[in-house]
């Protein structure tokens, strides 16, 4: 075969282009992001691709993983200092947590258009520690009540605004009727600190009562538990479904959207999966109010954000940055926005999202947004507090012991053991376990 | 009044119907998550169960949109079949040396070895991680395959050595009159006699891999992450999810599914030819 210079010139050139476009490809930095499966995460992902097409350097790595198995992932590689992640999924208590443990980066340095003064001062204040924070709100829910404005009005009923826990009960009683499969109660009953503990909790603190005084001694067996305990037992066990004690969020939806529960209290996310009539067979029919109080309207409804942090011992901390900043601004909000309509746009996190055109399009926004205006982490019970968090409570042996009275309360209402019975045990369980702790500390 | 042939006939009837039910109820839940993968969300969470629905392919249409299936599916395959054959390669010397050389202390060695598989996983899981991270091996498909290996070994050791216990030795005596090494004993006598036992256990191996879960969740993030940490993914803690989960749990178990139909055939042939079966 004959070598021209033509031929070697071509050579040059194309192994020149394949060597720069290599060196190109190398210098992209992959930022690896470990998130839920979630509608919002979920879309996110999709519009990333506009972020790519921004920072050709940034390569985005998904890493998707079920809520119980990202929290165990992410717990075992930052404590381990594995450094598999650049971006994490956390929420609150998390982000409490680990900041304290200077696991993640301070969200320090933002850029000016970032706004930092437009999100919501208490999501804000939930996701810092003394006064650093430590992750981005990517979106945020309180507590509401759903319920079917069809069957209220049949029964000549009236939803006031800011229900309390006894008008919950005796609407419920008025609209059960199991004969035609319909609920008047649907609660969540599944046992787990994120799971019932979540309602009760947030139910027990308008009943007036608190997960510990003052020197961390718990209040299971005080007069406002108890009481908190024989309403969520009694009217759940009479007008909610059967096996409610196996019901989640996903479950209650279910129930909620087939028909078959007149009324419903829990997550604020589940406005938009209520009124989507692909989904939902109640979509024209449902209506929307505060969450229930009784004594008091303090921790009466939750506070949650779902937030991306970056854990210290990510190698592209830079890169995690621009990327998380640039998925919680107002850019992405707007993104969101154009693409997919504005009742999609995550919510709960920043002030600006709440304009009119959002509160027309997503009903259910106007009640979210009063609840996490009134949400205060750090004041939620009537009563003084040691501790931080509405439905949980920010110290890490939480978890297992929020799990555990959870088991408790399920059994409650299963009728294993009286009520009273379950309450002693939780007090008898908290104490040894904050003892062996070693609280007060 | 039954006749003795009546009565057997009775018999071999009524225990093949219990076969059938026994077999139905173990093949209704793989039946269950391949009808729910047909259905929309609703349909999946509705009660009662509904048997009967408009089918539909938009589940599947979503992971396909949402996952690059293929590339877990191929780490299923690489890490699969690379921890059977190296576990196999560990496995069959060190039960030909127990089945054939046994000595007072090899019953003792065997159940120490099945001892390691009563230990909880969770209960390793940190040094196992930190050893992991120290030689960069985090997320890489060479360290599940080091795991399952290790994971599978004492079963894989067992059921070889039990295959190699039903062949005589004389058989082996007599290849060594005939002059055959140890390797020749091994290669030329002993394999081709036991390969329908070691097929089955290849294939046990090979299940076993395919479906573990928990190692794979805790050590892979993506480069390497198998079909298992793909189902767990479709898990949502917010928004109904049932249907979608069936659809990627059909889609995890075919592959293992259609090479256990094929391989069947052969593994039965291989079973029922053995030499001295």
């Amino acid at each position: 075969m004959k070598t021209t210079p033509k031929a070697l010139l071509l050579s040059a050139v194309t192994l020149s282009a394949g060597m720069a476009f290599a060196l190109a490809v190398q210098a992209a930095e992959t930022v690896t992001i470990a998130t839920v499966n979630n509608s919002d995460m979920i879309r996110m992902q999709r519009l990333s691709k506009a972020f790519e097409d921004q920072h050709p350097d940034i390569k985005l790595n998904w890493v998707v993983l079920e809520e119980n198995v990202l929290r165990q992932r992410l717990t075992t590689d930052i404590a381990t200092q594995g450094g598999q992640f650049d971006v994490l999924t956390i929420g609150m208590y998390e982000t409490g947590l680990w900041g304290a443990q200077n696991w993640l980066e301070p969200m320090k340095d933002l850029p000016a258009n970032y706004d930092l003064e437009d999100l919501f001062p208490s999501v804000r204040e939930g996701l810092s520690v003394k006064g650093t924070l430590y992750a981005l709100p990517f979106y945020a829910e309180s507590s509401i009540t759903y319920y079917r404005k069809d069957l209220f009005q049949q029964a000549g009923l009236t939803m006031p605004a800011q229900p309390t826990w006894t008008q919950i009960a005796e609407f419920a009683g008025k609209l059960n009727q199991p004969d035609k499969d319909q609920y008047g109660l649907c609660l969540r009953g599944k046992a787990g600190w994120g799971e019932n503990m979540a309602l009760v909790t947030t139910m027990a603190n308008a009943f007036g009562a608190r997960w510990f005084d003052e020197k961390w001694q718990p209040e299971f067996t005080g007069p406002e538990w108890t009481a908190a305990a024989n309403y969520y037992v009694d009217n759940l066990k009479k007008y909610g479904p059967p096996g409610a004690s196996s019901n989640g969020f996903n479950e209650n939806l279910a129930l909620f959207n087939s028909g078959k529960c007149a009324i419903w209290v829990d997550a604020s996310v589940a406005g938009s999966f209520t009124m989507d009539k692909s989904q939902s067979k109640v979509a024209d029919s449902v209506g929307f109010a505060g969450s229930p109080h009784e004594v008091t309207d303090k921790g009466s409804s939750w506070l949650y954000a779902w937030s991306l942090g970056i854990p210290a011992t990510s190698k592209h901390k830079d890169a995690a940055k621009t990327f998380v900043t640039w998925a919680t601004s107002k850019d992405y909000a707007k993104l969101v926005a154009d693409k997919d309509g504005i009742a999609n746009v995550p919510p709960g996190t920043r002030k600006s999202t709440y304009s009119q055109a959002y509160m027309d399009a997503a009903p259910f926004a106007k009640v979210s947004l009063e609840m996490l205006q009134h949400a205060d982490p750090a004041h939620p019970s009537a009563k003084p507090v040691p501790y931080v968090g509405i439905q949980y409570v920010t110290i890490p042996e939480f978890q297992a012991i929020g799990t555990s009275v959870g088991k408790l309360f399920a059994a409650a209402l299963t009728g294993q053991m009286p009520v009273q019975q379950a309450l002693q045990a939780a007090q008898q369980s908290t104490a040894r376990e904050m003892k062996r702790a070693g609280y007060p500390k | 009044m039954l006749t003795l042939k009546q009565s057997r006939r009775l018999q071999s009837l009524l225990l093949g119907l219990l076969a059938w039910l026994v077999a139905l109820l173990l093949f209704f839940p793989i039946f269950w998550m391949v009808l729910t993968s047909f259905k929309t969300e609703i349909d999946a969470f509705a009660t009662p169960p509904q048997f009967f629905f408009l089918p539909t392919l938009e589940n599947y249409l979503t992971i396909q949109a949402r996952s690059d299936y293929f590339h877990f599916a191929l780490n299923s395959v690489v890490i699969s079949f690379g921890a059977t054959l190296l576990s196999l390669l560990l496995a069959l010397p060190a039960a030909y040396s127990m089945a054939f050389h046994e000595t007072r202390n090899t019953q003792r060695l065997l159940l120490w070895m099945l001892s390691t598989k009563m230990l909880p996983a969770v209960g390793v899981l940190v040094p196992i991680y930190l050893l992991a991270k120290q030689f960069e091996l985090l997320d890489s498909r060479l360290l599940l395959i080091a795991v399952y290996t290790l994971i599978n070994l004492p079963i894989v050791v067992w059921m070889v050595y039990t295959y190699f216990k039903d062949i005589p030795k004389d058989i082996l005596e007599a290849a060594r009159l005939d002059g055959a090494t140890t390797y020749q004993e091994i290669v030329r006598v002993l394999l081709p006699i036991s390969k329908g036992g070691i097929a089955s256990t290849m294939l046990l191996s090979l299940i076993l891999c395919w479906n573990e879960a928990f190692w794979s969740l805790n050590l892979t993030s993506s480069n390497a992450a198998p079909l298992t940490a793909l189902i767990a993914s479709y898990s949502s803690p917010q928004g109904l999810f049932w249907a979608k989960l069936s659809a990627v749990s059909t889609l995890a178990c075919a592959p293992i599914l259609i090479f256990g139909w094929i391989s069947q055939k052969q593994l039965v042939r291989g079973l029922s030819f053995g030499a001295v079966k």
